[in-house]
């Protein structure tokens, strides 16, 4: 069964990252090209010489966009499999779609959503290479916080549901997720290294786009997955030849 | 298999499927196979570099940088 669940996974995931990457080709391509633009701008103010093109811009938007966006989907999906293998009838009584689209929706919140108010994506131009080392441990710094953040609430949701019931015990672990999370920005360093002149508009869509993306690459995983597993694991009477004479 | 998804009483949660000791090599192999290709997307020839070049980091580039990786 673990093993039919990491394959669906990753087939899933193989969805998710072609419709992520139509949604990056569309709504992110554009965005990123214009900070290309403003970078080779200053350049040509600097008199600066422009380096080398290792990989061409027009591979780097179309097949270079498409190898990073369906690998990172399989990869996502896969892990997505083997964590639903483990959390299937141990959140609740959830059945196999409702298990997905929990799980898909906190991975959404806990490791691009919350993550993105302390260390939001940046186009090209935008981040010093010298920092590069530092700004990728605080990027996953932030994720494992946050993840284990959200994993907390949970258990302080299921501990007090009992004696608080549903709405307070959920208020709690709310404001347990929020804390945790705004006490770990106040201590983590901040990184603003956008260029003076940058264009504010560029910068804002950029963002938008990459939330976009992953939200499209979490909500297609939530619900596609939902769907196959529900098939493996709850199969409906019709689909099995038994009649479907029980009442409900 | 439809018989216990039909007796499942609405409110209480199905049967896990798998142990935690089953999962183990799934968790350990598939993870770290997953890790390592989320790796190359996201980080190599960045904050570290396997393969010498910035040719990977190149090819996925804007990937990268629309995934929300950091990135140059």
């Amino acid at each position: 069964m673990v093993r039919s669940l990491l394959i669906r996974g990753m087939l899933v995931g193989l969805g998710a990252g072609l419709l992520a990457f139509a949604f990056a080709y569309v709504f992110g391509e554009p965005q990123v090209q214009h900070a290309i633009d403003f970078e080779d701008h200053l350049a040509a103010l600097h008199h600066d010489a422009m380096g080398p093109e290792v990989v061409s811009r027009g591979v780097q938007r179309t097949f270079g966009l498409l190898t990073g966006t369906v690998a990172t989907g399989v990869a996502l999906g896969g892990l997505f499999g083997l964590v639903y293998a483990y959390a299937y009838g141990r959140v609740g009584a959830l059945g196999a779609r409702g298990t997905s689209a929990l799980l898909a929706a906190g991975a959404f919140v806990s490791i691009t959503l919350l993550p993105f108010t302390k260390y939001p994506a940046n186009p090209p131009t935008v981040g010093n290479p010298d920092t590069i080392d530092k700004r990728t441990v605080l990027f996953f710094a932030m994720i494992a916080v946050t993840i284990l953040a959200l994993v907390a609430a949970g258990r302080v949701r299921r501990s007090l549901l009992p004696s608080l019931g549903g709405w307070n015990a959920a208020s709690a672990a709310g404001s347990v997720l929020i804390a945790v999370v705004a006490v770990a920005e106040l201590i983590l360093p901040g990184v603003h290294e956008t260029p003076a002149g940058f264009p504010a508009d560029v910068l804002y869509r950029f963002r938008i786009a990459s939330l976009g993306i992953n939200a499209t690459l979490w909500l297609t995983l939530g619900l596609g997955f939902g769907a196959v597993a529900q098939r493996l694991l709850e199969p409906a009477p019709h689909r099995t030849g038994a009649p479907a004479a029980s009442p409900a | 298999m439809s018989d216990v998804a039909l007796e499942r009483k609405a409110g209480a949660a199905p049967a896990p499927i798998a142990s935690p000791r089953e999962l183990l090599p799934y968790a350990l192999f598939g993870g770290l196979v997953l890790m390592i290709i989320i790796y190359f997307v996201g980080a190599e020839e960045g904050a570290l570099s396997v393969i010498s070049g910035t040719d990977v980091h190149e090819f996925v580039h804007d990937a990268r940088h629309l995934l929300g990786f950091p990135c140059h």
